[in-house]
Order: C-alpha cells, then sequence, then structure tokens
C-alpha cells in the first residue's frame, strides 16, 4: 500500500493538555505530522479546530483518524483529502536581506506572488505571502537565491468547500 | 446563604461525590497531598478504604475488585511518587480495557512548576497510559469532573481515568454539584447501539459459512454478564465452533460442546486450525491481538471476517476485516439473535458435519498432553488436581504472569465472566495477587486463589501484610519451577539454552514467609500428597501460601513461536528441532 498526504481538521474542547494529547498520541503511535495548527475558533463554546497533515497508508490513516476520535475532549474528526474538494492556505513571513539587482527582483517576485511587505528597510524586507504550501514553498525557493535570511510559516489551515461546517 | 457557610471542602465534596457514584470500596495509600481527602475518610462510614502496600497494588487491587464485579475500581494515592507507583497499574488497566478512577495528590496549584516537595507531571505522565485525565484547578470544578471521570471510565470501552487533585483545591469551599443523570457528555458518545444494516448483513455471512468459527474475547466482559448469555444462546442457535481469547475466558461455557478451548500462541491446535482453516470468523469484542494473529500475512487467509466492536480504532488496526459492526457486544448478539430467529436462515448442515468432523480429527490430537510420573508434579497436574477441588464452589481464580498463566488458562476450565482475572495486554508480573485481594473484598465468601509463579510472586509479595490486615482468606497457589519459566522457555527455544539471568537464586522460604506475615504456608512436593495439599488450602480460612514445588523444566505447549503462523504450531518438546525460528520472529516479543 502506499502511504498518501491527508488534511484532517479536528474540533477539540480547546482546554489545558488538548495539544499534547493530540502530539502525544502520533508521536507514541509512530504517525507522522507534516503540519499542524491549532487556535481557538469559537469562544462562546469554548472549542478549537485543529488541522493536522499526515502521511499513511490507507490503513493507517483510518487508524489515526480512529485514535482522535476516541480521545475524549475531541469533538469531530473529517479527512478535507477524502470528503470532497476543500481549500488549504498557510501563511508565511520570509525575510530577505539584499541590496542592489537582488533587492528589485526580489520586490518584483513579490508582486508576482501577491506578497506583501510588512516591514521593509534599506537592507532587508520582510513579506508576507499566503497560499497553498505549494505555492509558498516556489516563493521561498525563489528568495533563496535573493538574500533569504529567515522562514517562519503557520503550517496549513483547511476548509471544504461549500456551504457545510465541519 | 455565602457559599462559605453551606460549602463544603474539596475533600468532602469529593467523598460525597464518590459516595453519590455508588463506590464502596477504595483501595489507597496517605500521603502528604492527600490527608486533606484521608480526613474526610475518618469522618464518615460509606466509603471503606482498604490500605494496600504499594501503590501498584492499589490499582491492581481496583482492577480485581472491578473486573469481577464489573463495577469501576476506585484508588486514591499521594503526590509524586505515589502517583509514578500507579503508573504501572494505569498501563495494565488501559491493555486490558479495565474501568478505573484513580485519585492522585498534586501540589498545591500555586507551586505547579516549581519542583515543589513531591511534584511530578501527573497528569503528563499518565496521558499514554490512560482513558482520560484531569486537573482539577478550582474547587467549582471538582465534583463534576468526578462524576465525568465515571462516566469515560466505565462507558464505551472502559479503561483508566486520574483525577489529580491539587492540595489547595481539596482544602477550597464550594457547593456541592449531584451528578447529572443520564450523563451527557459533550464529545465522549460511544456508539453502543449497532447498525441494522450490518447486523443484517452480518447475519447473511453467518447464515452462509461452511466453516464458520467464532472468535470471541474480553470485549464481551466488558459488555456485561447478558452478553455472555446472549453469545452462548446465539453460538447454540447455529450450532458453530467457538474459541475464547485468554481475556474473553468464561464467556462461554467451557464446558460446552461447541468450545475449543482458548486460541493464540499457547492455544490449542483445534483453535488455531479451525482459526487458520475457517471460511468465516465471527470476531465479538477481541482485538486481532499479535499473539493471537502470528504471522499476518498468514493469519486465517481464506475466511471472511466479522469484527464486533465498541471501539472503531480496534477495527482494521491489525487485521482488514470484510465487515465492520460498531457497537456494545451486549446490543449486537441481542439485535444478531433477533434477526437470525426473524430470519430462520438455512444453514449448510451438510457443509457443518464436515467441518465438525475436521475439528473433531484435530482435537484427537489432544494437544494439552503431559505425562505424570510418580516423583515430580507437573504444574498441568497441579491446576487439573486444584480445578477438581475447586469446581463446585464459588471461586475466583487470579494469575500473575508466566508458563503458570498459561497453564491456568489451558487447564482450569471457566463457565461463567468476571471469574477469571489475568493481566493480558501488559503481561504485567505482580498482577495477580493484589488483583485476588480486590476480587476477595468484593466477594467476601468466595474462595480467591491466585495462580502465581514464584518470580512473579515476589514482585507484590509485601501486600501479604494487607490480607492479614483485613483478614483476607486469599489463596496464592504457587507453581514452584524455580526459573522465570516463561523466560526460561524462550531461552531454551530460541537462545540455544543459554539460561540468561532466569534462574531465581535465593528464593525465600515461602512457608516462613507466610508464617511471618500471619498467613498459613504449605508445601508439597510429592504428587500423591497434592490432593491432600490442597483440601487443606480451601478449609483454612485464613490467607494460605502454597508452594507447590513443580517439574522445574516444563515447557508450555502448545505453542506458536513469535511470527509464525498458525499451521507452525510446537506442540511438545520433540517438536522444535524441524521448525526453526525466523529471523523476522525473532525480533518479535
Ligand atoms: C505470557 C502471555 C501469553 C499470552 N498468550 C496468549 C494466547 O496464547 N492467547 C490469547 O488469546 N491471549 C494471550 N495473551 C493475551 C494477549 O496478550 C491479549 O491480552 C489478549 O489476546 C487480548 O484479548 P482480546 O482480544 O479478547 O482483547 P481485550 O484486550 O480484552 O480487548 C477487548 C476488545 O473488545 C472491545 N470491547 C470492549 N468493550 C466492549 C463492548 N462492551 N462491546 C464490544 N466490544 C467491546 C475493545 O474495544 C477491544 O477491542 C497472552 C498474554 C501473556 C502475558
Ligand atoms: C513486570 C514484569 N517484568 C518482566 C516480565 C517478563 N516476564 C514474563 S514471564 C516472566 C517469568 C515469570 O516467572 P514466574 O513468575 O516464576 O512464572 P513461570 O513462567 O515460571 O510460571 C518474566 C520475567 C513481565 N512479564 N513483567
Ligand atoms: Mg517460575
Amino acid at each position: 500500500m502506499i502511504a498518501s498526504s491527508h488534511t484532517i481538521s479536528v474540533l477539540v474542547d480547546n482546554e489545558p493538555g488538548i495539544l499534547a494529547r493530540v502530539v502525544g498520541l502520533f508521536s507514541g503511535r509512530g504517525y507522522n505530522i507534516e503540519s499542524l495548527t491549532v487556535a481557538e475558533t469559537d469562544a462562546k463554546e469554548n472549542l478549537s479546530r485543529i488541522t493536522i497533515v499526515t502521511a499513511g497508508t490507507p490503513m493507517v490513516i483510518e487508524q489515526i483518524k480512529a485514535q482522535l476520535d476516541r480521545l475524549v475532549p475531541v469533538h469531530k474528526v473529517r479527512d478535507l483529502t477524502v470528503e470532497g474538494p476543500h481549500i488549504e492556505r498557510e501563511l508565511a513571513l520570509v525575510k530577505v536581506k539584499s541590496s542592489g539587482d537582488k533587492r528589485v527582483e526580489a520586490l518584483r517576485l513579490a508582486d508576482v506572488f501577491r506578497a506583501k511587505v510588512i516591514d521593509a528597510k534599506m537592507d532587508s524586507f520582510v513579506f508576507e505571502v499566503t497560499g497553498n504550501s505549494d505555492k509558498v514553498q516556489t516563493f521561498i525557493g525563489l528568495m533563496e537565491g535573493l538574500g533569504l535570511v529567515d522562514v517562519g510559516r503557520t503550517g496549513i489551515v483547511a476548509m471544504s468547500r461549500g456551504g457545510d461546517a465541519l | 446563604m455565602k457559599p462559605e457557610e453551606s460549602a463544603t471542602t474539596g475533600a468532602d465534596l469529593l467523598v460525597k461525590a464518590l459516595i453519590d457514584e455508588e463506590v464502596e470500596v477504595v483501595f489507597g495509600y496517605p500521603g502528604g497531598a492527600v490527608l486533606p481527602i484521608y480526613d474526610s475518610l475518618f469522618k464518615q462510614n460509606r466509603l471503606r478504604h482498604i490500605l494496600v502496600r504499594h501503590e501498584q497494588a492499589a490499582v491492581h487491587a481496583a482492577e480485581g475488585y472491578a473486573r469481577s464485579t464489573g463495577k469501576v475500581g476506585v484508588v486514591l494515592v499521594t503526590s509524586g511518587p505515589g502517583a509514578t507507583n500507579a503508573v504501572t497499574g494505569l498501563t495494565d488497566a488501559l491493555m486490558d480495557s479495565v474501568p478505573i478512577v484513580c485519585l492522585t495528590g498534586q501540589v498545591p496549584t500555586h507551586l505547579i512548576g516549581n519542583d515543589a516537595f513531591q511534584e511530578a507531571d501527573t497528569t503528563g505522565i499518565t496521558r499514554p497510559c490512560t482513558k482520560h485525565n484531569y486537573l482539577v484547578k478550582a474547587v467549582g470544578d471538582l465534583a463534576r469532573v468526578v462524576h465525568e471521570a465515571f462516566y469515560v471510565a466505565r462507558s464505551g470501552r472502559p479503561g483508566p481515568v486520574v483525577i489529580d487533585l491539587p492540595k489547595d483545591v481539596l482544602m477550597n469551599k464550594h457547593d456541592y454539584v449531584a451528578p447529572k443523570k443520564p450523563v451527557q457528555h459533550k464529545s465522549y458518545r460511544p456508539q453502543v447501539k449497532p447498525d441494522p444494516k450490518k447486523v443484517e448483513e452480518a447475519i447473511e455471512l453467518i447464515a452462509g459459512a461452511k466453516r464458520p468459527i467464532f472468535y470471541a474475547g474480553g470485549g464481551i466482559v466488558n459488555a456485561g454478564p447478558k452478553a455472555s448469555k446472549l453469545l452462548t444462546q446465539f453460538v447454540h442457535m447455529t450450532g458453530y465452533p467457538i474459541t475464547n481469547t485468554l481475556m474473553g475466558l468464561g464467556t462461554f461455557p467451557a464446558s460446552d460442546k461447541q468450545f475449543l478451548g482458548m486460541l493464540g500462541m499457547h492455544g490449542t491446535y483445534e483453535a488455531n486450525l479451525a482459526m487458520y482453516h475457517c471460511d468465516v470468523m465471527i470476531n465479538i469484542g477481541a482485538r486481532f491481538d499479535d499473539r493471537i494473529t502470528g504471522k499476518l500475512t498468514e493469519f486465517s487467509p481464506k475466511s471472511k471476517k466479522i469484527h464486533v466492536d465498541i471501539d472503531p480504532s480496534s477495527i482494521n488496526k491489525n487485521v482488514r476485516v470484510d465487515l465492520a459492526v460498531v457497537g456494545d457486544a451486549g446490543h449486537v448478539l441481542e439485535e444478531m439473535i433477533r434477526v437470525w430467529k426473524a430470519r430462520q436462515p438455512k444453514v449448510d448442515h451438510k457443509a457443518l458435519k464436515a467441518w465438525w468432523a475436521e475439528i473433531d480429527k484435530w482435537r484427537e490430537r489432544n494437544c494439552l498432553a503431559y505425562k505424570q510420573d510418580k516423583e515430580t508434579i507437573k504444574p498441568q497436574y497441579a491446576l487439573e488436581r486444584l480445578y477438581h477441588h475447586i469446581k463446585d464452589r464459588d471461586h475466583y481464580i487470579t494469575t500473575e504472569v508466566g508458563q503458570h498463566q498459561m497453564w491456568a488458562a489451558q487447564f482450569l476450565k471457566f463457565e461463567q465472566p468476571n471469574r477469571w482475572m489475568t493481566s493480558g495486554g501488559l503481561g504485567t508480573m505482580g498482577y495477580g495477587f493484589p488483583s485476588a485481594m480486590g476480587v476477595q473484598i468484593a466477594h467476601p465468601d468466595a474462595l480467591v486463589i491466585d495462580v502465581a509463579g514464584e518470580a512473579s510472586i515476589m514482585m507484590n509479595i509485601q501486600e501479604l501484610s494487607t490480607v492479614a490486615q483485613y483478614r483476607l482468606p486469599v489463596k496464592i497457589f504457587i507453581l514452584n519451577n524455580q526459573y522465570m519459566g516463561m523466560v526460561r522457555q524462550w531461552q531454551e527455544l530460541l537462545h540455544g539454552g543459554r539460561y540468561s539471568e532466569s534462574y531465581m537464586e535465593s528464593l525465600p522460604d515461602f512457608v516462613k514467609l507466610a508464617e511471618a506475615f500471619g498467613a498459613v504456608g504449605l508445601r508439597c512436593h510429592e504428587p500423591d500428597k497434592l490432593d491432600d495439599t490442597i483440601q487443606q488450602m480451601i478449609a483454612i480460612k485464613k490467607p494460605v501460601v502454597v508452594d507447590v514445588l513443580v517439574d522445574k523444566t516444563e515447557n508450555c505447549f502448545p505453542m506458536i513461536p513469535s511470527g509464525a503462523a498458525h499451521y507452525d504450531m510446537l506442540l511438545g518438546p520433540d517438536d522444535r528441532a524441524a521448525k526453526p525460528v525466523s529471523e523476522e520472529g525473532m525480533v518479535l516479543v
């Protein structure tokens, strides 16, 4: 069986230790995490949404979902990859330090990628770029030759297309 | 009224909540962080506290109590070392799906994270070895958390739950909140009732089988005694053969003609071959453990597999099944019986007869045979004689871990569920004796016997002091082979007879040891005195340690070596050379 990448959304109670529970499940059972994001999404109900990108054979992915669902503070587990079309986004902050032609080229490429300049000094820029991971990765790759010094990425957040909630 | 006037302390609230949960017994050990709870216990007489001699034993005792009654077992330990000592027991309960609520003391909230005296990150340490855990940070949450913990421990697939209680929370005051019934947890709602369509499909498969087998496990014990009755009824209705896992023993009467004995690594020839050759396998409440499947690619290759389990994560974990029925075993069996009766399916009697004929041939192999001589007691013989003397009495059996455990599973017969307590998943030496204490507390007049090995019993031997204090007439039946027999057996079969560190040097005199604790000690080494000794043991209404000196080099057969297939079973001492263990198998446990 070949391993494939899945994007899984998990709705959880926003309580202390919940992230440790989820991460501990992955490390304890030898599953891998390619990306993980978490933040509170419903303050009234005290819920957080965790988006995990993981890879595995179909049997392992089924286990991962069943194991997540088994955690007491977990409300919902959805495999966006198999449940129809969905959108994924990631945000990165990319710092580039250069001058002359390289600086101009960085700014030109940022424009092409619709990256925003959110900090500028005479010899540096910080760009904010959003998109799917491929786009973000491509942009970072291009900056490598143009004085890339620092990268911060949020990891992936994802949502199904259409009107249905998680 | 201001809260201060009406309110009670956290410790008193806790005791009240336990009483509301119908707790009768708490197994525990005191310490600084839980002194307020001990103070509350002192002031009341509804809850009984049993003082163990080691926190691990408290958890095992609670497990024995829980598994023999179907109730939640309750443990109380102090912070730091109290909590860490409980970890083995919690892991054991998690692996075997035993409902436990374990209350742990904690340093006061303002000191958490300070490396305070007897501080341990208990919720951190126990996260992977509990079904769920809580750190109660405010007294206002305490009662709710306790009620929720009991709900989580007992519902769905049962398991241990830890509640970590900082000392200030125990001393602060608040009003009591009675449990809401029925509990509606906001996120944890296990599926109890099966999808009727799946049951219909299952019946179709079952009715069409030509070489069927039921494979029933511990989940049926978890589902309550009624589930065992329903299982027996359904198996009788179909006329199909059935095998039990180690954890499932007693869910189908062992004396029944349709019972093939235990399956798996030390299971019977007939059960394992029937699993290999079947065309429809009906797994109810068992988890395709590696002790059962052996080599996965060779596991029952020709069968359609049905799996009934309350925990979706048990399904398709090790073995891909053709039909999954998620739900409580009792509810599913009830549905299955209803549909079967309604449909009156025509089973293929001719095929079934041929199948039974084949099974009977395997049975004739008499795979549990052993040779008893006049000189030394064979462990199998000791257990056969033990069973002979207890079978008509109200009895419960626990075990330690090793060869004696496997022989107990093979040679004692279980007719009912909840009568057999053993550490299956974790395989914890030292489980049996404290577990037997818990059973005896729950069933004061029953005969409770821990079938032990001389190595395992040393792991919780301090509990002799507990049974003395509470006058618990637990019997410890040691099959003393002077070896860590199970280790020695693997060394003999897999490591060229290099008996590295498996001989038990400097064993105590178990008779004197028993006497030192105020128990009675008996010893027996002649086969013809064994019956007398057993009768004596039963007659003495006190704790008894029986040191039965058995053949030191007897091995436990049948055995499917790790990583081998069901047909590669070793049936006796002469079998071994023919089948060397693969390299792949050697790395397995
Ligand atoms: C030295 C040693 C040797 C061993 N050799 C063997 C051997 O030869 N044969 C053997 O069988 N075992 C053996 N074992 C035990 C083995 O390791 C496993 O513990 C055992 O096989 C598991 O039993 P089980 O499949 O019944 O599952 P359990 O561990 O009892 O799990 C129960 C299953 O039922 C499900 N369940 C729980 N509640 C319900 C419910 N209400 N309704 C439906 N489903 C439910 C659970 O989700 C789980 O999947 C050995 C252990 C030791 C220590
Ligand atoms: C706590 C713990 N440590 C180690 C083991 C590994 N182990 C399994 S069986 C066994 C030997 C048990 O010896 P004994 O109690 O004398 O039983 P016997 O096999 O001789 O019947 C050991 C060391 C274990 N199961 N549990
Ligand atoms: Mg031994």
